[in-house]
């Protein structure tokens, strides 16, 4: 990509057949980069909307099931809202309207390789990015007829294997019992599939798909979770190549403060740097816990001292929690050890098999990375507890009905109850927090929205003017033009069958996991 | 012979003479040097040991057998870890720019272990283990172990006891080895149905369609539920232990049950009448009610550490690691006999150290030395005798068994692979 000088307002078209090739299809691959000049406030513009886009995929992929109803009506009202392309067939009858079907396809273009080079220099921010152009393309493609999909792959040259009439008879019965979409008259009348089973590990995840000998077997209308995982590929390895170009780009002193703000853009809050930090001593976290402590890590909190042990999952989302409440790492090391050696373990063993890793969680050791408290959607996506287990969201992963004991133990109404379990059982997990919130703290309306344990600690602490008000949380860029997550929509949680499988496979870094328990 | 008891104050004499004379040292080279095809794949792996109180050492790696069998004599580790194969050699990780030291692949591993089933088993809890118990074990790798061969394609699984209370799987094939965390993830998620922590009452849902996964593992279950869930567990005896199973069937029925099950008392006549009425549920109905199968699958359906089999760069405690609580050797387990393995019956190290020195048997007299023959040679032929005179021979005999089926199938790939370039 080009870019004019300054002033340079007009495009340069491109020659017909150019053209044609790119934007022939209201849908792309996005495998060849722009080639034409462009100014830099279009240049900006189009960044900027672009992201709004994703951020919007983001959002609704927690308020709602992904490809329901509203989920796709919203989306493509966003889509057309910012004036990006929505439907094959869309305009060509008109072909003046302004913009033009062509203009969309040359933003769609153009605007996914800006973000490309905002959005390729770190692991989070590729894995973000990845995400949520992958769900984008995912809505784009099902929206598709049947014609412009096949259109689609013929023009990108997707070729896959599919089976033989033969094969397909004699695995019938099995390819009907493995997806809930799979009827006799399926099996007889679509194609089926045969790829390797890395290639559609989705489907794999869920058991959604017949498996055998390390292949799948994926009906037509499952075809985009291949192309998907082809996108994602391709995309992940041009990401790749394109950090490290970067440095050449970045020369440009026009575009490095442009690039580095969109790539900011996306985080919201992540709780990590305090500033009355060892504020709170270790005897207010008993209080503390009752009071202002999400269910979450209330839920942690009493499990560590009555069991004086938890296990790593617990220890990570329970440590990091208390470091971003303002615990100093001297504090955390006393607090846990005075736990532990109450329990099977000894000052010895504590000091050799677990104080590294809170040092490590304060980014005191390995690779030194200052990890960040859990937000309430890495807690109910990642990672869920498992036998033993105390970590997770209490509104995402107990059972309703010891949810409501415990609800009950702690004072709430039967009416309030009965509010926060019907949130529960529509999957608005965090809006059932909030409620919970709300209810415990005797406030109408909170002015919050919450999408962070810690958020909800600091929220309770200013109300009830605790020590832990103080702790003042440094927010990032004040002059963000791009809204915040936490401003767009309250965050909720997808279905569990929804779950990004990035965020699935994100924590398996945490070093102290390399060890079992002993 | 006299089952030599193990003390755990005896271990640091005692491994000074197992990694000597009895450590498998070609063989676990041979393993991991995979027929040498990749470059520096035994160099760059990750090993870490564990020394006497605890101390860990990390990232140790070696440019050569003997080299491994040097540092592991030296140090006499009280246990060993293996890691993954990481893109520069480990024991040089400090030097290499951060973010380029990288681990890039491993074999794909499994680990169940006894504790995370203390919620469903009445002998024993935590650390213990018993014959009774064990067949939860015996079950796991049988339903794993099919899924593995016959849904992943897998050919190369090593099934090892842990040593004390579980088992671990080492998937061996290539296409194992170079996974991706996701696909990791992936798998042992396909591999998983008991889901839930501490605060989940019913950790199994099964909904319409039972994939033919589910299906062949529950084939698998109803092969041992009896005999073990009703009459070794007694899960539907005593009121307790009912009353957690009928915690997991829909109120109407559990109603119902309670007021039958205070004459019916039998275990296998109450759980025939739970699964009656799952069976009436299904007809009437529309919605799939598997309650029964659940309560098998909660019971009896292998429980893993899925954090384990997603990280490339998790370590796994390694094949004929000494257990030093226990002192029994991490062993290779055969799987045609799987429902005889008894983990009890596992060589402890002062059993084979004890029958060490033992006087020979006939016919197994010293060969007399060839003087022509070097030192070394003559070294790893004592070697092998030694071990080829203890209970650990008939493990050993396995791996190398294991081995060979991949050195094989590595020979056929490589045969297959220069058909097919001749085909060009
Ligand atoms: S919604 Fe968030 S803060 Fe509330 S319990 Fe769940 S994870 Fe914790
Ligand atoms: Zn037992």
């Amino acid at each position: 990509m080009e870019f004019g000088s300054k002033g340079n307002r007009r495009k340069k078209m491109l020659v017909n057949a150019q053209a044609e090739q790119l934007y022939g299809h209201c849908l792309q691959f996005y495998s060849q980069p722009p080639i034409e000049n462009i100014s830099l406030s279009e240049f900006e513009i189009f960044a900027v909307e672009r992201l709004k886009l994703l951020k919007t995929v983001e959002n609704l992929g927690v308020s709602h099931v992904k490809a329901s109803e509203l989920y796709n009506k919203k989306l493509d009202k966003e889509l057309s809202n910012l004036n990006f392309p929505i439907r094959a067939e869309a305009d060509d009858k008109k072909p003046f309207s302004v913009p033009s079907e062509y203009d969309k396809r040359r933003k769609d273009h153009i605007s996914h390789f800006i973000l490309r080079l905002a959005y390729c220099q770190t692991e989070d921010l590729r894995r973000w990015f990845i995400q949520q152009e992958i769900d984008l393309f995912r809505h784009r493609f099902n929206d598709l007829k049947a014609q412009y999909k096949k259109e689609f792959l013929h023009r990108n040259s997707l070729h896959y294997d599919t089976i033989t009439v033969e094969e397909k008879n004699s695995l019938t019965k099995k390819l009907i019992n493995s997806s809930f979409a799979v009827s006799g008259v399926t099996v007889k009348e679509e194609d089926f599939y045969k790829v390797p089973f890395q290639d559609a590990l989705d489907l794999v995840r869920g058991r959604k798909v017949y498996l055998q000998e390390g292949f799948v077997y994926i009906p037509h209308m499952d075809i985009v979770t291949i192309i998907l995982n082809d996108f994602r590929t391709r995309l992940s390895k041009a990401l790749a190549l394109t950090a490290r170009s970067l440095p050449a780009v970045l020369s440009d002193e026009r575009l490095q403060p442009l690039l580095n703000h969109l790539s900011h853009a996306y985080v919201g809050q992540d709780y990590s740097i305090q500033k009355s930090i060892g504020k709170i001593s270790l005897d207010q976290i008993d209080p503390l816990s009752a009071k202002s402590f999400p269910l979450c890590t209330r839920q942690l909190h009493r499990a560590l001292r009555e069991s004086h042990h938890l296990r790593h999952g617990g220890r990570m989302q329970y440590g990091l929690f208390l470091k971003g409440i303002g615990l100093t790492l001297d504090q955390a090391l006393q607090f846990w050890r005075s736990e532990f050696v109450k329990g099977k373990v000894d000052a010895d063993k504590f000091d050799k098999a677990y104080a590294y890793s809170i040092r490590h969680m304060f980014g005191k050791e390995g690779k030194r990375t200052d990890y960040t408290p859990y937000s309430c959607m890495k807690v109910i996506l990642s990672n869920p507890p498992s036998q033993g287990d105390h970590h997770g969201c209490p509104f995402r992963h107990s059972d309703p009905e010891l949810l409501k004991q415990k609800l009950q133990s702690y004072k709430v109404s039967s009416g309030g109850v009965s509010q926060i379990l019907e949130l529960v059982k529509g999957m608005h997990y965090q809006l059932a927090c909030q409620k919970y919130f709300e209810l415990t703290h005797n406030v109408e309306d909170s002015v919050f929205s919450l999408n962070h344990p810690n958020q909800y600690f600091i929220e309770s602490q200013k109300l009830l003017g605790g020590p832990g008000a103080g702790v003042k949380v440094e927010v990032k860029r004040e002059d963000n033009p791009i809204p915040k997550p936490s401003l767009v929509a309250p965050c909720q949680t997808p279905a569990p069958g929804n779950v990004p499988q990035d965020v699935a496979a994100e924590m398996s870094e945490d070093l102290d996991s390399f060890f079992q328990d002993a | 012979m006299p089952a030599a008891e193990y003390d755990q104050a005896s271990l640091p004499d005692l491994l000074p003479l197992y990694y000597r004379r009895l450590f498998p040292f070609s063989q676990y080279y041979r393993w991991l040097n995979y027929g040498g095809v990749t470059k520096n794949y035994f160099q760059n792996r990750e090993f870490s040991f564990t020394l006497k109180d605890d101390i860990y050492l990390r990232y140790q790696s070696f440019s050569t057998q003997s080299e491994l069998e040097k540092e592991m004599q030296k140090i006499n580790p009280y246990k060993i870890d293996i890691g993954a194969v990481y893109s520069h050699r480990p024991n040089q990780h400090n030097t290499v720019k951060s973010g380029s030291f990288q681990a890039l692949e491993k074999e794909l591993v499994f680990d169940i272990d006894m504790t995370d089933y203390d919620d469903v088993r009445s002998c024993c809890s935590a650390a213990d283990i018993c014959p009774k118990c064990w067949t939860l074990m015996t079950i796991a790798i049988r339903i794993l172990d099919r899924a593995l061969r016959d849904d992943f394609g897998f050919h190369h699984r090593l099934w090892v006891y842990s040593g004390r209370r579980g088992v671990h799987c080492w998937v061996c094939d290539e296409t194992a080895r170079k996974l991706s965390v996701a696909a990791r993830s992936a798998v042992a998620e396909y591999l998983s149905l008991v889901k839930g922590g501490e605060e989940t009452v019913r950790k199994v849902t099964l909904t319409d369609p039972i994939h033919p996964f589910i299906r062949e593992s529950l084939t698998v279950v109803e092969r041992y539920f009896s005999p073990y869930a009703l009459l070794g567990q007694d899960i539907l005896g005593s009121k307790e232990a009912t009353d957690k199973v009928l915690g997991l069937v829909p109120e109407d029925v559990r109603k119902e049950l309670l007021v039958e099950f205070q004459t019916i008392k039998n275990p296998e006549k109450r759980w025939g009448r739970i699964e009656t009425m799952a069976k009436n549920k299904l007809t009437t109905v529309k919605k799939g009610h598997y309650f029964d199968k659940e309560i098998m699958l909660q019971y009896c359906y292998p429980r893993l550490d899925v954090n384990v089999s997603k990280g490339v760069n998790h370590l796994l405690k390694s094949p004929f690691s000494v257990h030093p609580k226990t002192g029994r050797i991490s062993v290779p387990i055969d799987l045609r006999e799987l429902d005889q393995f008894d983990p009890f019956d596992v060589p402890t190290i002062s059993l084979i150290c004890e029958e060490l020195d033992l006087p020979l048997v006939a016919g197994e007299e010293e060969e007399p030395e060839d003087t022509k023959e070097n030192e070394k040679e003559a070294g790893e032929r004592r070697k092998i005798r030694d071990y080829k005179r203890t209970s650990l021979a008939k493990y050993v005999k396995l791996f190398d068994q294991f081995l060979e089926e991949m050195a094989r199938s590595r020979k056929g790939e490589l045969l297959r692979k220069s058909d097919f370039q001749k085909d060009f």
